[in-house]
């Protein structure tokens, strides 16, 4: 490394191999470990510190309500601004793992004077905690496979857009603390499996409780480690070991996940967490028969004992199942986890769960977006772990096969599947490099080809076993090595463009290219929300599509119908039916909720393609749910969609459409076109004259995006 | 100096009635009538009826309906608070004023009294439909009644008719009987079934029918019987009170002065109806009687005086409120046993009747439903010639705090003393499994 010249002069400080590799170790991690919080900074740097989407806001909004009351309050907060009039108990409805976490850092850093505010912590929560995911990755990694392995996966996990995608800075989700809480379960568990120490398992109880607090999808949790113990189980590979890591998670980490009131009881008695249960007291059946075993020394006499404890205990439990189910102590399945599953089962039944765009089935071009070379690199890690079988990588398999099927499913879990995905590549990447710079080393002794992965550790065993390669071997390693660094170079830039271009977008403010290649801002979506907070009464109640409810309790701070909290089927249905109906039995609807305002975002000026119009048929199919009179076919001419002068004449007079183009049929949008040609869906509108008899309008921002129109009161003489 | 002194109290003379009487919500009664004629002959030959608005305090304000300088509202203030249109056969307002006009007016809560008349314009015929009520469309029809008209020295055509089918109700035509039949002579109309709020004071008998008196009955009448309204009101849903009659006759003094025996009866009154009737009437259009307000609207908990920002489910709760009746002079404590509470969340979970103290103090005690949620209390009281009340407020209702649930349950004893007998019992298994070998 070193001339000798150097050498001299640094003598005092030269280090031990062990130790430069320890150095050298801690310097990368360190570097990734800023690398992964930097890389997320492209929002900010685009935009400005701002929250990003709809869920992040309502978040956000409990997270200031958590600093200004104390923690007493937000738990008891009952919020009378969402779901007008039913309310919403925000406290017992919510997982407050994030925003804890959030108030807690708030705190700390006003502790040490920084005098930041609370909005700046939360755009940078995510942030965070994907750098602290990636030290969690590299201890996962170390303990399934070794410290290069674990290196890897620090750096593939700290770039990788499936999970750069939500947790950018300002997107400030559960899902931005939960990744971490996840991996830092699964970590804990495998240590305590490994281990076989009753503290490890403790730590997982606790990395459970704080996975419980901070997402739903703690559920995966409590079914895979189920799963995984009942693969060893299966396997032969029992031990005492994972009886205390498991009965330690799982006692303890139900009655920590207890504590949550948004769980409660959900923990004993709904049908997701019955595996863990069922898998429990397989467990105490394994031990006891263990123990007779132990205790009986006569085989058969143990064979005919191990005959029918196995079918009284089946017998029992599958008893206790149907008892309970039947008797509605265990309450079914819940329609999300149904439709993972079976993934028609949502666009059948619940389209209310169809009609959200991440829980779309995933494409394969997603796939490739958000994995990249990863996509290659999983089964030849899965072939490495198959190779080297433990408990530890049955583990990180099981892990990766699971979410690998979920994020197939649903596009929004890719970001379960990732941990896992950059672990098992990272494992290969590891175990490929290793055995390559071992065959370049054996001969030349040359030193850290531009390598710092794995070198070091190859060392030891790298001399005896390759004395007889053959002449071009080496050069084939060399070229084999210089492919996998092209690839993963590759990987580093595709991972910064996807980052800068797709991810950083906060979706409350839109970016586009304007006509000589300048960048013009859409701000009016805050340009709306700040038009109701000063120009409305307080008490104002607003409808809009439940999309945009969060943003308006948050930002307009009015009260609103339905918000992204999909909870109550039957109200959203019900502002569904009204942008659906014509204006004046839409009229009683609204006036039946007290409603003040209504606000429709439109697309047609600007081409903004996620607009009301676009929803629509969610709204008539939501609607249509609940009260039949509204009906799909209505508002489609032979199965199609539109909405120019071929549209059906419902789709033409129902109050959305009229809401959306009122006085649009006189505008011009585009040079060269007609008036009233809309720009989102590339078609003339089919009716420009339209006339509003009970709303007027109120308010439309600057580029038409978000309309507002307020609710008349009745005739006066009529 | 002089002249300053007559300038100084001209304008003071024509500020004072806006300064001092004008409508409002404390002193409900019109002051300030804007009477509209078409030629002022009109002014003497039904003199007597405006008399008795004058003597009640009205201030009339007498202009022909083409006056080109007449305007109801001067830099967006009213300068009136009541209209009477005894112009039927006007084509165009004066001035500033159109059929819109009219109707902000009535929208902004003026009151309005229309008499049309056999051959009434068009521009009439608008305001009343704006109103609710449809004028025969032929322009020559007129009401007739065989069996029910006035008997009269002259056969005459049956168009002048006494009618005694009033609307069963104190507080629009008075508490005193009205005892001679009312004449009337004119325009019928009939009410627009859209509209809710349109009442018929007078309904012409069931034998009458619309048509013209001259010619010759070819087709079946539009309007027949009791559709036939003769004289109705509105009350706007912010209480404006309107009057509509298709008779502007019914209003002179020689319709007042008449004797009025009606067919087939053998009584022959000295004195029509009418002056009694168009009186009272006028009472009310001009809120001098049926206009009730509620004020002090407080709910608070029991034992409690201050009014809580929310309440907990299951709370034992107070509402008051106090309601005034006007009486063309002052407020009148409102006396009544019909007026309920309700609390409100998209359909009432409590409805409750409240009870007074002939003061005025209207209160109810309930206890809030077992619901959390954003409730409302309500107030809506539509009694037929009242204005209507219709009060609400909101107030949120929340669950119980974490810490307001009982603390110990007696049915939960044993899983007490099964948890707590499970820890000693385990300290001391431990405690033996440790230090006894």
């Amino acid at each position: 490394m070193s001339n000798s010249y150097t050498s001299d002069i640094l003598k005092p400080f030269k280090l031990k191999t062990k130790q430069q590799e320890l150095l050298i170790r801690v310097s990368i991690l360190c570097l990734v470990y800023i690398l992964a919080f930097i890389t997320r900074l492209f929002s900010v740097l685009r935009y400005e510190s701002m929250i990003h989407e709809f869920d992040p806001y309502f978040n956000y909004r409990t997270t200031l309500y958590l600093t200004q009351h104390g923690f007493y309050d937000f738990w008891n907060w009952f919020d009378y601004e969402s779901w007008y009039p039913l309310g919403r108990i925000v406290g017992g409805t919510l997982y407050p793992g994030l925003m804890v976490t959030a108030a807690l850092i708030y705190r700390l850093l006003h502790f040490l004077r920084f005098a930041v505010h609370i909005r700046e912590v939360c755009v940078l929560t995510a942030p965070f905690f994907a750098s602290n995911t990636t030290l969690v990755a590299y201890f996962f990694g170390k303990e399934i496979w070794d410290s290069g392995a674990g290196l890897v996966a620090a750096i593939l996990i700290a770039v990788c857009p499936g999970y750069i995608s939500r947790s950018v800075a300002g997107s400030y989700d559960n899902e931005g603390v939960a990744i971490f809480a996840l991996l830092f379960t699964f970590y804990l568990f495998v240590k305590a499996v490994n281990t076989g120490s009753l503290a490890w398992g403790l730590a997982s109880a606790f990395g459970y409780f704080y996975m419980v607090s901070a997402w739903g999808g703690y559920v995966f949790i409590i079914n895979l480690i189920p799963l995984y113990v009942l693969v060893l189980l299966i396997t032969g590979r029992y031990s005492m070991r994972l009886y205390v890591a498991y009965n330690c998670l799982y006692i303890l980490g139900m009655l920590l996940a207890m504590q949550i009131r948004f769980v409660g009881f959900q923990h004993v008695q709904s049908g997701e967490h019955m595996a863990a249960m069922g898998v429990f007291f397989l467990m105490q059946v394994f031990y006891f028969l263990d123990w007779v075993k132990h205790m009986l020394s006569d085989t058969k006499l143990f064979q005919e004992f191990l005959r029918i404890t196995v079918t009284c205990a089946v017998a029992v439990g599958g008893i206790a199942l149907g008892v309970g189910m039947a008797s509605g102590y265990i309450s079914p399945w819940t329609g999300r986890f149904y439709s993972l599953l079976d993934p028609t089962y949502a666009k059948d039944h619940i389209p209310i769960i169809a009609s959200v765009s991440e829980h779309q089935p995933t494409a394969w071009s997603s796939f490739m977006f958000d994995f990249h070379i990863l996509l290659f690199l999983f089964p030849a890690g899965l072939y490495f772990c198959f190779k080297r079988l433990s408990d530890a990588t049955i583990f990180i398999v099981m892990y990766g096969l699971t979410s690998m099927y979920f994020a197939g499913v649903m596009v929004r879990l890719i970001l379960v599947a990732t941990p896992a995905v950059c672990l098992i590549s990272a494992i290969a990447v590891s175990a490929t490099v290793k055995n390559l710079t071992v065959l370049l080393r054996s001969k030349t002794k040359v030193a850290q080809i531009g390598s710092t992965k794995g070198t070091s550790s190859a060392k030891a065993s790298s001399k005896a076993s390759l004395d007889q390669s053959q002449p071009f071997q080496k050069n084939g390693a060399m070229a084999l090595l210089f492919g996998a660094f092209y690839l993963l170079s590759r990987y580093a830039t595709h991972c910064t463009w996807v980052t800068s271009e797709a991810y950083s977008s906060p979706s409350i403010v839109l970016a586009a290219r304007g006509a000589h290649g300048n960048r013009v801002i859409f701000d009016d979506y805050r340009e709306a929300y700040f038009w109701l907070r000063q120009n409305t009464p307080l008490d104002a109640k607003v409808m809009s599509w439940w999309d945009y409810g969060y943003q308006i309790t948050a930002m307009g701070n009015r009260t609103v119908i339905v918000d992204n909290n999909t909870w109550n089927n039957t109200h959203i249905a019900t502002v569904g039916r009204a942008m659906s109906s014509y204006e004046d039995e839409a009229y009683e609807i609204i006036r039946s909720l007290d409603v003040d305002y209504v606000l429709v975002v439109f697309g047609g000026v600007t081409g903004y393609s996620s607009d009301d119009i676009n929803k629509f048929l969610w709204m008539v199919r939501i609607g249509g749910g609940v009260f039949p009179v509204i009906k799909e076919p209505d508002y489609l001419v032979n199965g199609e969609y539109r909405v120019d002068k071929g549209a059906a004449p419902k789709m033409l007079n129902c109050l959305m459409y009229k809401l959306s183009y009122y006085r649009f049929g006189e505008m011009m949008t585009e040079y060269g076109k007609p008036p009233g040609y809309d720009r989102a869906r590339g078609v003339e509108i089919g009716n420009k004259d339209i006339k509003l008899e009970h709303l007027e309008e109120a308010f439309t921002t600057s580029n038409w995006i978000v309309r507002i129109y307020k609710v008349k009161p009745p005739n006066n003489r009529w | 100096m002089g002249k300053f002194w007559v300038i100084f109290v001209a304008s003071i003379s024509i500020l004072l009635p806006f300064l001092c009487n004008s409508f409002s919500p404390e002193t409900p009664t019109d002051r300030r009538v804007l009477v509209l004629l078409d030629d002022f002959a009109v002014k003497s030959s039904h003199s007597s009826y405006f008399n008795s608005l004058k003597l009640r305090g009205f201030d009339l304000d007498f202009k022909l309906a083409d006056d080109p300088k007449i305007a109801l509202q001067r830099y967006g203030q009213y300068l009136y608070d009541a209209l009477i249109l005894f112009c039927p056969s006007v084509e165009r307002f004066g001035g500033s004023v159109d059929v819109a006009a009219i109707i902000n007016f009535v929208d902004s809560g003026h009151d309005l009294i229309i008499a049309a008349d056999v051959n009434a314009s068009d521009l009439i015929r608008e305001v009343a439909t704006e109103c609710g009520v449809d004028f025969d469309e032929d322009p020559s029809a007129m009401v007739i009644d065989h069996t029910g008209y006035a008997v009269s020295e002259t056969e005459g055509d049956h168009t002048l008719i006494a009618s005694d089918d009033y609307i069963k109700s104190d507080v629009i035509i008075g508490s005193k009987k009205i005892e001679a039949p009312v004449l009337f002579q004119g325009i019928g109309h009939s009410l627009n079934p859209v509209n809710s709020l349109v009442l018929k004071v007078l309904s012409a008998s069931p034998s009458a029918y619309s048509a013209n008196p001259l010619s010759k009955l070819s087709t079946p009448p539009l309007l027949t019987g009791s559709a036939i309204s003769l004289v109705s009101v509105v009350q706007a849903r912010n209480n404006a009170r309107i009057l509509i009659t298709g008779s502007l006759s019914m209003f002179s003094n020689r319709f007042f002065r008449s004797g009025v025996q009606k067919s087939g009866s053998s009584t022959k009154y000295e004195k029509s109806g009418n002056e009694q009737f168009l009186t009272e009437l006028s009472k009310w259009i001009f809120h001098e009687r049926g206009h009730l307000k509620a004020v002090n609207v407080k709910h608070h908990k029991v034992g409690e005086t201050d009014e809580p920002a929310l309440y907990r489910i299951n709370d034992e709760l107070e509402y008051s409120v106090e309601i005034y009746e006007w009486s063309g002079t002052s407020w009148e404590p409102y006396v009544t046993d019909d007026v309920q509470v309700q609390f409100y969340m998209m359909s009432p979970y409590v409805l409750k009747t409240l009870s007074n103290d002939k003061k005025g103090l209207y209160s109810a005690s309930f206890k809030v439903p077992d619901v959390y949620g954003v409730f409302q209390f309500k107030v809506e009281y539509q009694k037929l010639g009242y204005t209507s009340l219709s009060l609400s407020k909101q107030i949120p209702v929340r669950p119980y705090r974490h810490n307001e649930y009982e603390r110990f349950i007696p049915t939960a004893y044993p899983y007490y003393g099964a948890a707590f007998s499970t820890m000693a019992g385990f300290f001391i298994f431990s405690f033996v499994h440790l230090y006894n070998k």
